[in-house]
Order: C-alpha cells, then structure tokens, then sequence
C-alpha cells in the first residue's frame, strides 16, 4: 500500500524578525507518498517556493527560519537535523530542479563534469566507473549523442536540453523525492510536453516521489496523484488529482477555473478574482481569502477556517464546509456575465495588410564587420488585418513572432516586403511624418516594467504619447484625459502620481494599455501581454483588452504562444515556425481542425485539464532550429511525423481555399 | 562620522572658494622682519620666504584651486555626457569616429596634454581650466556612450518611439535621467583628480601667476627652502590631501547610495 515518505506538519516559515516579518508559509501540513506526485498549485508570492526550499533547509539566509513546525522524511525530522547530515539529505534523498535551466547550471564547467560532481558526491563513483554512469544518466534523461555532449558546455544546450541536464544531475544522487519548481515553465509548449513525458517515464522507472510545484492547471491535470492548492501562504484544498477536477470546493480553486480563458467563453468576460495577493507581512485574523472572495461574509474576516477534513481525505480551508456555521443567506447576485456583442465581422478593406514582410539581421564578424550570414527571422509573411478584428500570431520562442510585430511598427527597419495601414505604406515614411503616423499603432510590451522608464511617474508616462503627437492644448487638457484613462483601465486617478515599481504587475500593465491608448491608436500590437501575470490576473486583462475593443472598435495583432488565450481572444489566428506563417485561418478551424503537422503537435503538446479528452499526442523530436541556418526544403521538415522526400527539397507553396491556408505538402 | 567629516572640509573649501576676496585679508603682504618664521601663535601656519602670512595665503589658494575643480569639472562634464550621448544614440560613421577620437585621447598622458596646452594659451586660472576641460571631457563621453549604448535598447525606450516621441526628447528623458548617477559618481572622482592637477600645473609654473596664491604654486616656492622651513610645503599639501580625501571618502559613499542594487537590501517573498 501507500507508504509516506514525507510528512510536514504544521510548518510555518518567517522571514525576518519582529512584527513585519514576512509569513510566507503559515501552518502548511501535507504528505506525499512513496512513488507518487504532489502538486502544489498557486500564483506567485504564495509560498510555494519558499515551501520547497523549507523542505531542503535551503531558506534565504540570515533571514529566513522555520519557525514552528516539522518536516519529517521517514520519521527522521529534517528541522533538528544537524547541518552536516543535512547535506547527506540534500541530492541523495531529495533531489531539486529549477525553473530556469539557464542559470542553475555553473557555464565554465562541462555537463559531464556537473553530473559527475554529484556522482562523487553521494555514490562515491569514481573515473570511469563514474563517466559511464553520466553516460547512461545523459542517455536515461533523452539527450542524444551523449558522449559528444559529456564534454559541452551548458552554452552549447538549448534550454530543454538543459533543463534535460538538471534533471540528470539530480537523478545521480537516486533521491527518493524529486522537487521540481516550475520545471517548464521556462520552455516553450513542445519542450515542455518533452520534459513532462521524460519525468512521468522516470518516475516509472525511479519510483521516486515528485513534489511538482506549478502555476498551470494543465500540468497538474497531465502529472499529478495529488493536488494541493496554496494561497497566501496557507493550503487551502488538498484532494486527489480526480476529485480536485470534478469537485473544486473552495472559492479560491473555484475561482481560478473559472478564470481559464478557453473557446466555450469567447462570448462572455471572463470571471476574475478581484484585487491581488495580500502581502503576508502580518498575522492574518480571519480567512486569507476572505478580501477577494465573493462568498464572503463578516465572520470570514475574523474568525480563521480550520484545516477541515470533508470526506474521502478531501481537505479545504473554509467556512462554507463547515457544517457547523451557517452563511447567511447569499442575495444571488448572478453577476451578469456582460455579454460581448460579436465583432462585426464583415470582412470590408483590410486596416493593415502585410505583403511578404522580410526582416533579415546580418551576422557579422572579424575585425572588418564582414556579413557572413543572415539571421532570417522573418522571412515572408503575409497578414491582413480588418478594422475591429484581432488577428493571433502564435509560434514558440525563436519563431520571429516579436520581430514580425516591430517590423510592422517600424520599430525594426524591414529588410524587403510591404506593410500597408489604411492604404499608406510605412516602410516608406521615415522621421517626423513616421512619428506622426505612430499615433495610429501601438505597442504593448510582454513585460509592463521594463517597458517603463523608472524615473518617470505613471501620470507622466501615459501622458508621453499626447506631447509627442500634440493631443491637447494644455497640461491641464492632457491631464484630464490621462484621469479618464486611468479610469477606462480600471485606476484610481491617484495612483497617476506614482512610480512603477509601486505597482503589481497586473495594475502596470494596466497603465501600458493606458498609455497606448492616449494617442488614441487604431492597431494595437500586444506582444504576450500576459505571459509575465498570474492565470487570475490575466483574465482581468484579457476582459479590458476586450472591453476595449468593443468600445473604441481596436484591432489587435496578438502575439502569444498560450493558444487557450488564442481561442478565447482572437478572430483568426496564423501559426509561425522559423520565420514563415505554416497556417493561418480563422480560430474555430485552425484550432479544432488543424491541417499543418506542426499545428497540431503544437496543439497536443498543450496540457489540458479536462482528463478524458481522448486526444492523438503528437510529441515533436528536438529542438527548434536555428534561423540563422533553417533546413533546406521545408523548414519544419527534420521534426515532421509525416515528413515525405519531397519536403526536404522545396518549400511548399500556400494552398486551401482563402478562409484556411496552409503551407504543407500533404495539401498540395 | 566619515561622511561628515569630509562634508565639513568640503563646506570649508567651498566657502572659502567663494568668500576669500570680501575677507579681509592681506596675502601678498610682505613683512620682510618675519622672513621663513615658523608657525607661532600669531601665525598659526607661519611666514613664507617674502614673509607672508602663509595661513591667508592657505585661504586664498582654496578660491584657485576651488574655481579651477568646479568649472573644470563642469566643462567636461558637461561636453562629455554630450558627445557620449549623442554618439551613442546615433551610432554610424559619426559613432566611430568619436570612438577614435577618445581613443586616442586616452592613449596620450592627459596631463602632459594639458600642460602643453597651458604652455600654448599662456599661464592663466581661464588657460588651466580650458586645458583641464579639453583632457577631461574624454572620460565622461566614454561612460556616457557605454551606458546609452546599455539604456538604447530598454523597452522602455522602444516604447517611447512607438509613441512617436523624437530623439532629443528621448535622450533628455528616457536615457540622461537613468545615467545620471554613474556620471555624477564620476564627477565627484573627477574633483579630486581636479584639484591635484591644477596644483601640478601652477607647480610647474603654468598656472596661476605670482604674486597670487595657489596651493600648487606654494608647494613650488617652499621646496626650495625644505630643510629650513618644511611648514612651507606642509601646509598646502596637507590642505590638498585633506580636500582630495574628503571629495573622494564622499564618492564613495555617493556611489554605494545611488547604486540601486546595493539600495535595495528589502527582503521580498
């Protein structure tokens, strides 16, 4: 039967000392068995990492300390074990992975050299007895050509292969548990579906238990035996991965379903949670909850749910659970979902039309900056945009996706191609008459605080655009409109005289919406507004960005690589690899009906959370190449289940009918 | 206790920098009877070899050495961050050959520039600081133009040129504000470097003109009489290292304060 392996018990972590010391785990107690996988599912700033590094005794130091609480691994508690045999723990009973493999790896020594370390380390494995070991722990952890790779340096690894590596590393130590913190989130979605089918397969092979910590539904659905939900630093809901799907029962896990944009929600808003994490610099009276939640009432806020079993060792922390309190009666106040009138969707003129768009940088070298190549990162893509529309470009990372939205924007200068707004041409304007025309399209980055300048206040960076293209006479003018904005995206006024950094991510990039709209703008080129925001905060976003469009009449080119956003979001979507769209078509059809062989591994490789979808996995071989050097022929071809022999010589030329298009032999 | 300590030197230098000429004061008199005294109790600081009061002297000299530092250093401070910025933002033909021209400015003994340059304008306070300025800009323009280089491709940045803002406004409000700090540290280590050098060249004659006090002047005179009256030399070197010391203990301090990543010491989640 299900042996524990290991058990916290009432753990609570500080950081820092006296009344403001930060609470980030607070009365956490949870088990995992022997063999099995514990997910520990939350949004950033929950305690999820400082859980797991609790559990290594790898806490910030001087500040951070377990401050009540156990950890016991088979009965030994790993709060009083002395720091010597806590090493002993650490790689050979519990192994941890990151999530970004870039620098969790030392770059001046060989991968061979790091996993050997580890190797010396725990088993005692010496000279050659150890490099074979490495040798089968590469070859166990898929990277092929392992005894080339045994002498690379991590700079030579892309970051699956990476990834790949940490995972190998520690696996040398044979740990009974694996932690692994965010270990994909780092990767695109082909990547990630490779790394998860390697730890799954290992776990068979191992045996070895895995505290799985994520943000994603969708990993969680695919991975886990149990599920645990964290917030604010407590657990919330614990049950098995099944009941958790089926039955959510806390508000907050209820929540965050809810707030997963899919296809069946194109016509509503999402549902969000309001407000944000609360910071946990004090000792909570009532429910962590009780500030964001809708079914709260007064005695949430000042009496503290207890860690409740239900039934069938489904645990949740909340008062509705309880048969012993009685909520009062809820006025059901059935938020009308507002529904979002359907775009119009005659397709009339084309706002922005993209005719064969190419931007190539060349590679240059040596002491004369002699061009011996090209990097060709967008390399003829073709796109038309009509007024109101959002057009989705989806691809991974490397595909040219960014490149093509800022050579739209002349950010970047294309290297060939046309780009038509409103029948002008911008590759042509240049200087001041570039500049006025910018007041037509904007850009929102994918991270709202880099894309601000950190001396400016907020008020003054959204009223940039009105001084750069004369919108109002006078300060008094522009300020009443920036008030306005602020108020469209959802900000108080006030907060106008404040810098970025007082902001959550969330609220900044509520102020670049808002400074995109000041000059008000026709296009608007999101390019992964939401891939730096919690699940609950990217819905809020994805509502106004909506919202938005239905008020002003916006188009959006959206650049993304999360296809639920896609369905949720956009009339028609486009798929990029390597520099060239594979298939564009409208949401519906592309996504449900994909033609293109990497369209639909792309799709695949998505986890889901709905766990009885019987669906076709197509798992994608390697890595995406580089587009300095793209294969010859078709471009996806060395990675394509259904590549024939004419794909390695031309590339395919576009068919299907205009609604659907595609670039792949098999439709020619 | 460091930092005040050098706040109050520098507060006395500057006041005395901008005061010395209403004081009432009588340095180039002479009192032939008191020739090379020694430091007494009517002369803190002693009598130089024309029998002048060497403590008023002292306070005089700090206008010299002072007025020199400050325009100096603004000069150059302020052409510098010019040239480095624009060339960096520009980029192309006009970029590198700016790199050239610092290049070889870097590569030629910058004193010896500016003592060739003071011999050529003829000795003067104006010449010194004109020759000090054409040697310091260099330093600047170098750091300004690294860190536009850094700064140019910021988001933040791109976002501005989306929005159609043009390139002086760029420069004046997405990159001189984010520089500022590193250069005034530079400015502050460039006071000292300042101070020493206007001594070198009045030492060496090119600066100010006798019967004026300047610190590197009194060093000049006072070696010739060492071993009868060291209180010559020592009271002038002992006000340059004082003032060098303070400006750059306050450097120091300036840097670890504006550095952002050693400011932000909270502890987050």
């Amino acid at each position: 039967m299900k042996q524990p392996l290991l058990k916290l018990d009432k753990l609570s972590v500080r950081i820092g000392t006296g009344p403001r010391a930060i609470r980030p785990v607070d009365d956490v107690s949870f088990t995992i068995n022997k063999g099995e996988t514990y997910a520990l599912l939350g949004e950033s700033g929950c305690g999820k990492s400082m859980t797991a590094l609790s559990i290594m005794r790898l806490l910030p130091q001087p500040h951070g300390q377990i401050s009540a609480g156990q950890i016991s691994l088979e009965g030994t508690d790993l709060t009083a074990l002395p720091e010597v045999e806590m090493r002993q723990v650490r790689g050979r009973r519990i192994a941890m992975i990151f999530q970004e493999p870039m620098t969790s790896l030392n770059p001046v020594l060989t991968i061979g050299n790091q996993i050997g370390e580890m190797l010396r380390q725990h088993q005692q494995v010496k000279g050659s007895q150890a490099r074979n070991r490495v040798l089968e722990l590469l070859d166990a952890v898929g990277i092929p050509d392992v005894r080339r790779r045994y002498s690379e340096y991590p700079h030579q690894l892309s970051g699956g292969m990476k990834q790949r590596v940490m995972i190998a590393i520690a696996l040398a130590g044979e740990p009974d548990l694996l932690i692994a913190d965010e270990p994909t989130t780092a990767l695109d979605v082909t990547i990630q579906a490779q790394v998860l089918d390697l730890l799954r397969q290992l776990q068979r092979d191992t045996h070895m238990a895995i505290l799985l910590i994520t943000h994603d539904l969708g990993i969680v659905a695919g991975m886990a035996d149990h599920v645990a939900v964290m917030y604010a630093g407590q657990l919330v809901e614990e049950a098995s991965r099944d009941r958790f799907f089926a039955d959510a029962r806390h508000p907050y896990s209820q929540r965050l379903f809810e707030s997963l944009p899919n296809i069946g929600k194109r016509d509503h808003a999402l549902k969000t949670i309001p407000g944000f994490v609360p910071v946990l610099d004090r000792d909570f009276t009532g429910c962590h909850f009780a500030e964001r939640c809708d079914q709260a009432w007064d005695y949430c806020r000042t009496q503290a749910p207890a860690w409740d079993i239900t039934t069938d060792h489904h645990h949740v922390r909340c008062h509705l659970e309880d048969r012993n309190i009685n909520p009062p009666a809820r006025t059901v106040k059935e938020e009308a979902a507002t529904p979002h009138a359907a775009v119009a969707s005659e397709t009339g003129t084309s706002l922005l039309s993209v005719r064969d768009l190419k931007v190539h940088f060349p590679i240059q070298k040596g002491v004369f900056k002699r061009t011996v190549g090209q990097v060709y990162a967008v390399d003829g893509v073709s796109l038309d945009i009509p007024a109101g529309h959002t057009q989705a470009l989806v691809g991974e990372s490397g595909c040219g996706k960014t490149t093509v939205g800022k050579g739209i924007l002349q950010l970047i200068r294309p290297t060939a191609g046309s780009v038509q707004f409103d029948n002008s041409e911008l590759t042509r304007l240049s200087g001041k008459r570039l500049r006025r025309r910018r007041t037509d399209f904007q850009f929102i980055f994918q991270d709202p605080y880099s894309s601000m300048n950190p001396r400016m206040r907020v008020g003054d960076i959204v009223e940039e655009g009105m001084i750069a293209q004369v919108i109002g006479n006078n300060r008094q003018e522009r300020r009443a409109r920036v008030n306005e904005l602020f108020a469209q995206v959802g900000l108080s006024t006030e907060h106008a005289s404040r810098y970025p950094h007082e902001f959550s991510g969330g609220q900044r990039q509520r102020i670049c919406i808002a400074r995109a709209l000041a000059v008000n703008p026709r296009l608007i080129i999101c390019d992964e507004p939401t891939s730096a925001l919690d699940i609950s905060v990217q819905a809020q976003i994805l509502n106004l960005l909506k919202q938005l469009q239905n008020e002003l009449g916006l188009s959006y080119l959206f650049i993304t690589h999360n296809l639920s956003v896609v369905s949720y979001l956009a009339d028609r979507v486009a798929v990029m690899y390597l520099g060239r769209i594979v298939e564009e078509g409208p949401v519906a059809s592309v996504l449900e009906n994909p033609l293109h062989p990497y369209t639909r591994a792309l799709l695949s490789a998505v986890p889901q959370i709905e766990p009885d979808t019987q669906r076709e996995i197509i798992r994608l071989e390697g890595d995406i190449p580089s587009p300095a050097n793209p294969p010859g022929g078709c471009h996806f071809h060395p990675r394509c289940p259904s590549a024939m022999p004419g794909c390695r010589e031309s590339y395919p030329a576009e068919s299907g009918d205009a609604g659907h298009r595609v670039r792949c032999f098999l439709y020619n | 206790m460091r930092t005040t300590l050098s706040l109050g030197i520098l507060g006395l230098w500057a006041l005395f920098g901008v005061s010395a000429p209403f004081l009432p004061l009588t340095p180039n008199l002479i009192h032939l009877e008191q020739i090379l005294v020694p430091p007494a109790a009517d002369a803190l600081l002693g009598y130089d070899d024309l029998g002048r009061h060497i403590g008023e002297r002292l306070l005089v000299g700090a206008r010299t050495s002072f007025l020199v530092a400050f325009w100096v250093v603004l000069l150059s401070a302020a052409l510098g961050t010019c040239i480095g910025t624009l060339s960096g933002y520009r980029g192309g033909t006009w970029d590198k050959l700016i790199v050239q021209l610092i290049d070889i400015f870097l590569a030629f003994p910058g004193i010896l520039l500016a003592i060739a340059l003071a011999g050529l304008l003829g000795p003067g306070i104006g010449n010194v600081v004109l020759a000090l300025a054409a040697v310091g800009w260099v330093g600047y323009a170098r750091l300004a133009r690294a860190q536009v280089l850094s700064l140019r491709h910021r988001e933040h940045v791109m976002a501005a040129e989306a929005l159609g803002s043009g390139k002086l406004r760029i420069m004046t409000r997405h990159l001189l504000p984010l520089m500022a700090a590193p250069l005034i540290i530079e400015a502050t280590f460039g006071v000292a470097a300042v101070v020493i050098a206007e001594a070198g060249l009045s030492f060496l004659g090119l600066g100010v003109q006798p019967p004026d006090a300047s610190w590197g002047a009194m060093i000049r005179d006072g070696t010739r009489y060492m071993l009868v009256a060291p209180h010559m030399v020592l009271a002038p070197g002992a006000a340059i290292f004082a003032v060098v010391l303070s400006v750059n203990l306050l450097g120091d301090r300036l840097r670890d304060r504006l550095d952002t990543r050693s400011a932000s010491r909270g502890v987050s989640a």
